[in-house]
């Protein structure tokens, strides 16, 4: 994979804005934005309620995702532009979702809603529809998808990468600041992972910063590309976005997200936890 | 209720007061309104936290109203507005409680 094969920039999306055989879809956890104004002929994905397991914590499974396709009018040759606000997350989240159930052709618009919207790019409040499809997914692909007994076994062994801010990291706060803190689980990291912030990667305006930069980035940070790696944040969606530049922009090889991330690792039961900004011993 | 929701990580509705939940002995609130050159409040403006050493920390949206709110933690922190109508930052030091800052963007 590459930056060619995995990413569009806002000038390609806006001229191939209905072209036939390309569907624009922004994910987000909070879809106001998306019913207030989205990218002319975007369909919307709710991040909670299209893509979580109502009851369980899980993904929806293999059936469930091909109807949720099915009734946006996706088509399994369709290409597929994801963005979204909160600089991508959930978009990128998706991105990897799709990935899971083996869409072929899927992209990200470098820079999400947020450079649409600081660029004064078009959006409109038009609610769009498109025609049924009957939408086929493939069975997930673990290759991409960590869960906590691996996580656990990594320790020491393969990279981890902790993707949070460096305050969550340390153990000083438990949520990204744009929440509230009370939580059950305790604060710290995995030992061994390493602090690499989402944000690290990225520019201002959301855009990923260039290969060059991001590879010097994650060589600065002693991450071992010789060795497997895990990306894991609060609950998977800022680790997808780091997932997205390490196997899909970098081209690193056995790159998985952990999407129980945080706030399940932080509420195991007898696991090691390591405070502060140091990384820590296994 | 989205601003409670412990399972999402998406930046809650600005413009909402304060939730019952939140203890402000504990917690930290940075809130403001992002304002233009004219005084006029920024709608739509993304205002990011930085910490200390200027690292990103977390992003929202202003509301209809211009408003912004972060749970953060005491210490010192910047403030910066990215907008259609311009940029700008602010440093503040935060206490406990509730803490309000005026951030204002030029073009």
């Amino acid at each position: 994979m590459s930056r060619d094969s995995a990413l569009v920039s806002a000038d390609w999306a806006e001229k191939n804005l209905g072209a036939a055989g390309i569907v624009f879809v922004e994910v987000d956890e909070d879809t106001t934005a998306y019913d207030a104004a989205h990218i002319p002929g975007a369909v919307k994905l709710d991040w909670k309620r299209d893509l979580q397991d109502p009851v369980r914590r899980d993904f929806v499974n293999k059936a469930q995702f091909e109807a949720l396709l099915s009734s946006r009018g996706i088509a399994n040759d369709d290409q597929i532009v994801l963005y979204g606000g909160n600089n991508n997350w959930f978009a990128a989240y998706a991105y990897w979702y799709f990935k899971l159930y083996g869409h072929g052709d899927v992209k990200l618009l470098d820079g999400g809603r947020k450079k649409w919207e600081l660029d004064n790019r078009p959006l409109v409040a038009d609610p769009v529809s498109r025609p049924t499809t009957t939408y086929q997914a493939k069975d997930q692909d673990l290759s991409l998808r960590a869960f906590r007994d691996e996580v656990v076994g990594a320790i020491g062994s393969k990279n981890l990468v902790d993707v949070r801010s460096p305050d969550e990291y340390a153990g000083r706060l438990l949520a990204p600041a744009h929440l509230p803190q009370e939580q059950a689980q305790r604060g710290g990291h995995i030992p061994t992972a390493l602090s690499v912030p989402w944000s690290k990667a990225a520019n201002e305006d959301g855009t990923f910063k260039s290969d060059d930069e991001l590879r010097q980035l994650y060589g600065d940070a002693g991450l071992d590309g010789s060795k497997p790696t895990i990306a894991y944040c609060r609950i998977g969606e800022r680790s997808s976005h780091t997932w997205f530049v390490l196997q899909e922009l970098l081209g690193h090889s056995d790159v998985k997200n952990y999407d129980g991330s945080w706030t399940e690792y932080g509420s195991l039961v007898g696991v090691p936890v390591v405070l502060g900004d140091e990384p820590g011993s296994a | 209720m989205t601003t409670t929701d412990s399972l999402g990580c998406g930046a809650p509705e600005q413009g909402a007061p304060l939730p019952a939940s939140v203890d402000l002995e504990k917690e930290t609130v940075i809130t403001g309104v992002v304002r233009a050159d004219d005084g006029d409040p920024v709608a739509g403006a993304y205002v990011r936290l930085l910490d200390a050493t200027g690292e990103f920390t977390a992003e929202v949206v202003t509301s209809p109203a211009g408003q912004f709110r972060f749970f953060a933690a005491p210490g010192t922190w910047t403030l910066r507005a990215l907008s259609r109508s311009g940029n700008g930052d602010t440093e503040i030091t935060a206490d406990r409680g509730v803490n309000e800052v005026a951030l204002s963007v030029t073009a």
